[in-house]
């Protein structure tokens, strides 16, 4: 199979890219695109790692093929803070300790994110349920719960 | 306690931004431009003799540059002592365990390797395996090294007291088989690094827990000297012991094809061979043997060690020392024995992991104390009160304790609702609810042989910043902030205004090692000297200029000032400025290394400190059991944690919180299921790891000791509830089913089971 154009929007900036049928979105965004923000673990679907947002909803980029993205608008972690000013959620992360080695971070956070654009007050269990498909082996994710609640009464007063 | 400004705070982590934004790289997010890919062809088998290799076909594929075998590194082997290297770059002629490396290839991208790794033919002649220790042990069995007897990779025996005697006197004797499990460090960041071999030597980004490890070992495997070796630290996707504390056929490989094709080369691991491959956790056997008066007195102990080493030695060594030399902690312990052995099998390498050797004979005799307390009628709280330490204090192997609140933090958890209520949470449904406690300790400061010391150099700027250099590694632990306090506490200034480089060992100070939670309490005392050099300097010059003595000048919220003289004041950066530029004494530098515990170690008996100080954790852990799946979820935890003072208590809390459920992952469900030295569950699907939906709240309560040497009266504060947990959630485990389990992890099945004997007994 040819290699394909494809023509999304990225972190608000329309991109247009030749990309391989075998080519993962997760391979496009770290190699081709060359933000490393986006990390990969298991590249199995399993850690959530590499978790960006495509659709306004998660996905584990390490599964989703590069041509799917095709049409699509995607936010990775280079896609949040405003300048200089971090998003209410980096801002959390970095005020409450919800991080420690940093690995998962980026794919915690985009997690947190698709949680708290669709509930804006979610419950200590709905966090714990948001960010389940993203492991973290430093915190014990106290942490990042209390982050993301932190995050989302700051979002709520407007910030 | 002296009114600090900076220590002490919870202040935000100085990689912070670096980390939630992105920014921060890890060694995968390096690339170079011509950038190589290198790859590792692994052993079908778990114990076989190398006949042939055959790299042709590899070689002729288009995009291959070059390969590598066993023999390019002619016979240099790496061990953690220079009796123990036993470990090739790749093996060269015999696989000691399954998926070991036997050769490499560099292609131009990293499928072009994958594919080329298959086409290398090997010849194997498979060999008879051994994979249970105890087995192993056994005359006759397969021996995984030929001059090796019993496959005894290491063995310690430590004899204090009289046990024997200690036993005859006993009121009440027991003897256990425990056994720990067999599990993985788990940090989400595989191995890589990038590796460039030019005129100047090697450079490479590699992530590495311990950076100085792997600058001496590729100094020696390629007889470089060291101002020839470049490691330049990358941020570190997590560490916890073992691997990334080691080197890597990769990090080899990655030089000499480099040093071969004149371009940069990068390797990364995958996860199925961080999980087939990478060290691991010893999973060990522990035969205990305890006395006890009927008042609780622990009267002497006798512990029986089996670990399971796998195919090389790596530093195994010291995690039988460290099985051994804690022992005599928390408890008063008069009389003590311990034989440990470690034995090679053809399974993957056992090597450290955060709670390193004491979380195994922790665990052990913990449970086996309550036990006994069980027995005798005296209540968990009570028997630990009865028997803990308190400092200061020397046990029988002559480890000193100068600070200890292990009593102090018990008394908090008896006090705790969780513990005073516990009766009335009890439950009657299908779910029970249950309470445990544990109380340990564990070494800071700790030490291998050799190299001890961590250094530091403070760097002033003419405009009153400062630069900090340190050899210590943050892998995640949060050190380079605490390392940051520390300047800035002792120069009046603030974090903002000291900046802390990564390691690169072609400008920071050679530093042992991030592991055995030294970095703190070691990397802390350099950090503290050579900022209190820099001050000195400058409270020298000042003291000239205003004519009073040095020892008058006060360094305080960014401001310089004489003491009882408010007048004679000026900011910092106007101080440091006029410094620089005085005289012939232009160049402000701070210099300081750790002299902290450095006296000696008899290694071979198992007396003496391992570590400098001693942290002390007791734990109350609560779970819902349901009694008729067996499903164990913990919901609460509160941990008395004395780390003598937290120099930053969110950060301190954070270790704790990520210790305790790193633990409870071994405690509940994690563990690596073999057959024939096959790992079958190598991915994170099958190898069960918390997630968010699985740990509970968790409560971390300092008990403040202040340890009379540790920098500002700390200790260490990353280890303690590794060892904490697992004897506290099987206690809990136990006061909702009535039943003690003495093999981690405990499964759902075992419980269901146990359950299931312990009605048909009753019927």
């Amino acid at each position: 199979m040819e290699k394909k154009e494809i023509k999304f929007v990225l972190n608000g900036q329309p991109h247009t890219l030749e990309v391989s049928p075998w080519r993962t979105l997760l391979e496009m965004i770290r190699e081709d695109l060359q933000l490393t923000g986006t990390k990969e673990g298991c590249g199995q679907g399993e850690c959530g790692s590499c978790t960006v947002i495509m659709g306004g909803k998660t996905v584990n980029s390490c599964l989703v093929l590069a041509m799917e993205a095709d049409g699509q608008e995607i936010t990775t972690i280079e896609g949040l803070a405003k300048g200089e000013a971090l998003h209410p959620i980096q801002e959390s992360f970095v005020e409450h300790a919800g991080m420690q080695c940093g690995f998962c971070t980026p794919g915690m956070i985009m997690s947190a994110k698709a949680l708290l654009d669709k509930n804006s007050s979610p419950s200590e269990k709905e966090i714990r349920e948001g960010i389940s498909g993203n492991f973290c082996r430093c915190t014990g994710y106290t942490k990042i719960i209390e982050s993301i609640s932190a995050a989302a009464v700051m979002m709520k007063g407007g910030k | 306690m002296e009114d600090y400004s900076v220590i002490g705070k919870r202040i935000p982590r100085v990689d912070g931004r670096a980390k939630v934004t992105g920014e921060a790289r890890f060694a995968a997010d390096y690339s170079f431009p011509g950038m190589l890919w290198c790859k590792m062809a692994r052993s079908p088998y778990a114990h076989a003799k190398i006949l042939n290799i055959d790299t042709s076909r590899a070689e002729k594929l288009p995009g291959v540059k070059a390969v590598l075998t066993g023999k390019d590194f002619h016979g240099w082997k790496w061990g953690w002592m220079p009796k123990t290297r036993d470990e090739g770059p790749l093996a060269d002629d015999r696989v000691r365990y399954l998926a070991e490396a036997v050769a490499a290839v560099a292609a131009v991208d990293e499928e072009t390797a994958e594919e080329a790794t298959e086409l290398i033919k090997v010849e194997y002649e498979e060999l008879p395996g051994v994979f249970d220790p105890e087995e192993a042990m056994k005359e006759g069995a397969p021996l995984v090294y030929d001059h090796v007897k019993n496959n005894v990779s290491w063995e310690f025996h430590m004899d204090f007291g009289d046990v024997e005697k200690a036993f005859r006197e006993s009121d009440l004797v027991r003897e256990d088989r425990f056994e720990t499990g067999r599990v993985i460090t788990g940090y989400l960041e595989p191995p890589a690094a990038v590796a460039m071999w030019d005129g100047s030597g090697i450079t490479i980004w590699a992530a590495k827990q311990s950076p100085y490890f792997v600058y001496r070992h590729l100094a020696a495997c390629f007889n470089l000297p060291l101002n020839k070796v470049r490691v330049i630290q990358p941020f570190i996707g997590g560490g916890f012991g073992g691997t990334k504390n080691d080197s890597l056929a990769g990090d080899f490989c990655a030089c000499l094809f480099s040093k071969m094709t004149g371009k940069p080369v990068k390797f990364m691991y995958n996860m199925e061979e961080v999980l087939k491959t990478c060290r691991r956790r010893h999973n060990m056997i522990i035969y205990n043997k305890m006395g006890m008066k009927k008042d609780g007195t622990i009267t002497g102990m006798q512990s029986r060690v089996i670990a399971d080493g796998g195919g090389h030695t790596a530093i195994g060594p010291l995690t039988m020392y460290l099985t051994g030399c804690m022992s005599t902690l928390p408890y008063k312990l008069p009389n003590f024995k311990h034989d440990a052995y470690r034995i090679f099998t053809n399974n993957p390498i056992s090597a450290a992991m955060r709670g390193h050797g004491v979380t195994h004979t922790r665990f052990a005799a913990e449970i086996q104390m309550e036990m006994m307390a069980e027995e005798l009628g005296i209540d968990p709280v009570a028997i630990r009160l009865k028997n803990a330490i308190e400092a200061p204090h020397e046990t029988i192997n002559k480890v000193t304790v100068h600070s200890c609140g292990l009593s102090e933090g018990i008394k908090t958890l008896a006090e705790d609702p969780a513990w005073k209520d516990r009766e009335k949470k009890k439950g009657s449904g299908p779910v029970a609810h249950g309470v445990g406690l544990s109380g340990t300790a564990y070494l800071g400061g700790a030490r291998q042989r050799g190299h001890q010391s961590c250094g530091a150099v403070v760097r002033l700027c003419e405009d009153g910043s400062v630069d900090y250099l340190t050899g210590a590694t943050d892998c995640g632990q949060g050190s380079d902030t605490v390392l940051v306090q520390v300047v800035a506490e002792e120069l009046g200034l603030g974090v903002e205004d000291v900046d802390i480089k990564r390691v690169d060992t072609a400008l920071t100070p050679c530093d042992a090692g991030s592991y055995g939670s030294r970095v703190t309490v070691l990397a802390g005392e350099a950090a503290q000297k050579a900022a209190r050099d820099v001050r000195d300097q400058l409270a020298a010059f000042a003291a000239e200029q205003w004519g009073v003595k040095p020892g008058d000048i006060v360094f305080r919220n960014r401001q310089v000032f004489v003491k009882g003289s408010p007048e004679k004041a000026m900011p910092f950066q106007k101080l440091a400025q006029a410094a620089c530029y005085s005289g012939s004494g232009a160049v402000i530098l701070g210099r300081g290394y750790s002299k902290y515990g450095i006296e000696v170690l008899d290694f071979d008996k198992g007396i003496g400190n391992a570590g400098t100080s001693y942290s002390f954790t007791s734990q109350l852990s609560e779970v819902d059991v349901d009694l008729e799946t067996g499903f164990v979820k913990a919901t609460d935890f509160v941990i008395a944690h004395d780390c003598g003072r937290p120099l930053n208590p969110i950060n301190v809390e954070a270790q704790n919180q990520g210790a305790a459920i790193q633990a409870l992952g071994q405690t509940l469900y994690e563990q690596f299921k073999m057959s024939e030295g096959k790992t079958l569950n190598p991915n994170l699907v099958d190898y069960k790891m918390p997630l968010s939906l699985d740990t509970p709240d968790i409560r971390v309560i300092d008990i403040l000791t202040d340890d009379p040497d540790g920098p500002y009266g700390a200790k260490e504060a990353s280890e303690g509830a590794i060892v904490s947990t697992p004897p506290s959630v099987v206690s809990a485990i136990h006061d909702a089913t009535g039943i003690w389990f003495k093999e981690q992890p405990v499964t759902p099945e075992k419980i269901v089971m146990a359950l299931k004997k312990k009605k048909e007994n009753k019927g």
